[in-house]
């Protein structure tokens, strides 16, 4: 089939954007495995440095995982109940509140780890403890998990449910766990991996609350970009990548709308 | 719990008494001026009127969904259940919207009811197989509430709220969100159920010709206050104020001078007996086409339509004065015709 000038212009145009974006993840992965960057691929290719990179940080890795996972519980425990008022309650003062949850997000990060020192840096304990990160990280995840689980629970007809379910006997502990959170899963699941995605990469926040006994992976990361070889800080990238992209591809999965699938035939 | 039987026609349904139920909403709106009602056991109260008249409030307050204003009191029969929530008051609700689980299957959400009063596995399977017989659902019970047409979900609804045998059974416009033809047969199935069942019903509606099918009594209601409560025959024959005239079905008003018995237009003496007023009523229905010799008035057709059933004429009877009549008449009717024609006086109604 011959196809015409400007399906090959597009092309290329997309081809030129592309390599522009994936280039330099390439290069940078490549870097983590190659024996010395500096010489090239020539110098061979190992997994010494990945396996460096697991002995200096892992604990970084762990403590990652343990982080946004806490996150995940706190963000789940707060979000999911205050998005339930916030679609109950339709008035003034929850469109305010709405708008104050997304707060986080458009101060700089700096900002809000600046405001968190201030106000806590005197209790040490708390200061040094990996739950201060935990702290930022609610702070700036919150909204996410609020907006996305909100988003459903204004889409169902909510109260009509509850009404529905209230008349059939149940209490509201009953109607929350029966009918309110399973009508609410998309929702909840997409701001789970949201939350868990930001959590993981999270720089800004992190890099000013951390100690050197609670570095996370990010900023472990550039740690290991700013003291260590190139390869240990590319080879770093690559465990980085190994753990977010799953997260990311689950992410675009579930934000695909919803197909019909079909049960039950008969 | 009322575990009787295997009989789903076996309730222990209640009567209701409404004592002084107003409701105010917080921001000052009156939705429901202070009502007094009484329902008796078994029978079926049809709440009609226009939107914002009051009556889905006063289901709610029925239901246990709202409060009413201090001092109201809500009985399902000699119990006060004014303070419990809807859950604990042992009532069947019907929505507008269905409201079904779509998070369950047909039979799960028929058996929810059950499951929350934590009934015994092999009892609530047996009920949820009664129901799905009763309301011809057999086949899709373990179907998916999206894979289900709107008449089959209020099927489901229906079902869901008669499985847990409740002692009153609440519908709010459960057919307003169906087409014309499916409304009439699920109609039909309502009014079955609630005749065979012989359970205390409160129905709200804005339609009269469903208001009329199903009720035992109806109560037409305005601006928050029941205008009239009685049969469908009294509320269509005797319509107690203008607005239930005019709101059940439709309403010729002709004025004129008084002439004895009679009330003098310009097209003749139209018969209304030894009671006269200026104005009276009638229904379109009971105008009648008759001979010259039996004629009252002599009507010039302004335009005439026919309906196949029947024919409807826009009638002038002078004055600029307009009446609507209806007649099965196979005549061939043209504008500008003149028609004799006649009202029985005990047809008429006088209304202030």
């Amino acid at each position: 089939m011959k196809r015409s000038l400007r399906f090959y212009l597009q092309l290329a145009f997309t081809v030129v954007v592309c390599a522009f974006l994936v280039v330099p993840v390439v290069l940078s992965i490549m870097a983590g495995v190659t024996e010395n960057f500096f010489v090239g691929i020539k110098s061979g290719l190992t997994f010494r440095w990945v396996v460096e990179v697991w002995t200096l940080y892992n604990k970084t890795i762990f403590l990652s995982i343990g982080i946004a996972l806490a996150t995940l519980a706190v963000t789940l425990l707060i979000g999911i109940p205050a998005a339930y008022v916030l679609a109950r309650r339709q008035n003034r003062y929850t469109r305010w509140i709405e708008e104050l949850i997304v707060l986080p997000v458009a101060v700089p990060g700096l900002a809000t780890a600046l405001a968190l020192i201030l106000l806590y840096g005197q209790f040490s304990g708390f200061r040094i403890s990996w739950t201060f990160i935990l702290v930022g990280h609610v702070l700036f995840t919150l909204p996410f998990m609020v907006r996305s689980v909100l988003a459903v629970m204004s889409a169902i007809d909510l109260k009509t449910l509850e009404d529905a379910a209230a008349s059939l006997g149940a209490s509201f502990t009953q109607r929350f766990f029966h009918v309110i959170l399973p009508n609410c899963r998309q929702g909840i699941l997409a701001g789970a991996l949201m939350v868990v995605t930001l959590s993981m990469g999270e720089f800004n926040i992190t890099w000013m609350l951390h100690t050197p006994l609670t570095m996370t992976l990010p900023v472990g990361l550039a740690d290991s970009y700013a003291s260590m070889r190139l390869e240990i800080g590319s080879a770093y990238t690559i465990v980085f990548f190994i753990m977010i992209i799953p997260l990311l591809v689950a992410m675009q999965w579930m934000s695909e709308p919803a197909k019909v699938k079909p049960r039950f035939l008969s | 719990m009322d575990n009787n039987s295997g009989n789903p026609a076996k309730l222990n349904t209640v009567g209701i008494r409404l004592n002084a139920c107003g409701k105010t909403f917080p921001d000052g709106t009156r939705a429901l001026e202070p009502v007094q009602l009484e329902i008796n056991p078994g029978e079926t109260v049809v709440l009609l009127g226009p939107s914002g008249c009051g009556k889905t409030t006063m289901l709610r307050i029925i239901a246990g969904l709202e409060q009413p204003d201090a001092g109201g009191q809500v009985f399902f029969g000699e119990q006060d259940v004014t303070p419990l929530p809807i859950e604990q008051r042992h009532v069947g609700m019907v929505f507008q919207s269905y409201a079904l689980f779509p998070n369950m299957s047909v039979a799960e959400n028929i058996a929810y009811g059950l499951k929350v009063r934590g009934m015994a596995e092999v009892e609530k399977k047996q009920r949820v197989v009664e129901m799905l017989s009763m309301m011809h659902l057999e086949s899709f019970a373990e179907r998916r509430i999206d894979q289900l047409s709107g008449g089959q979900r209020q099927r489901v609804a229906l079902a869901r709220a008669l499985a847990v045998r409740p002692r009153v059974l609440l519908l709010d416009e459960p057919l307003t969100a169906l087409d014309a033809k499916l409304r009439e047969s699920l109609r039909a199935e309502i009014d079955r159920l609630l005749r065979s069942l012989k359970i205390t019903a409160v129905y709200v509606t804005h339609d009269q010709s469903e208001a009329m099918a199903l009720g035992d009594r109806i109560a037409v209601m305005e601006k928050g206050r029941i205008a009239q409560i009685g049969s469908p025959r009294e509320i269509y024959y005797r319509p107690a104020t203008r607005f239930v005239a005019d709101f059940i079905g439709s309403m010729n008003r002709v004025q004129g001078m008084v002439d004895g018995e009679s009330l003098q237009l310009p097209s003749g003496l139209l018969r209304v007996g030894p009671r006269v007023s200026n104005e009276v009523l009638f229904r379109p229905e009971d105008v009648r086409i008759v001979s010259n010799g039996e004629a009252q008035l002599q009507a010039k057709i302004v335009s005439a339509f026919f309906l196949g059933d029947h024919t409807r004429l826009i009638l002038d009877v002078g004055n600029e004065q307009t009446i609507t009549a209806e007649t099965v008449d196979r005549r061939e009717f043209k504008p500008g015709d003149i028609v004799p024609i006649a009202v029985d006086s005990e047809a008429i109604l006088f209304l202030e």
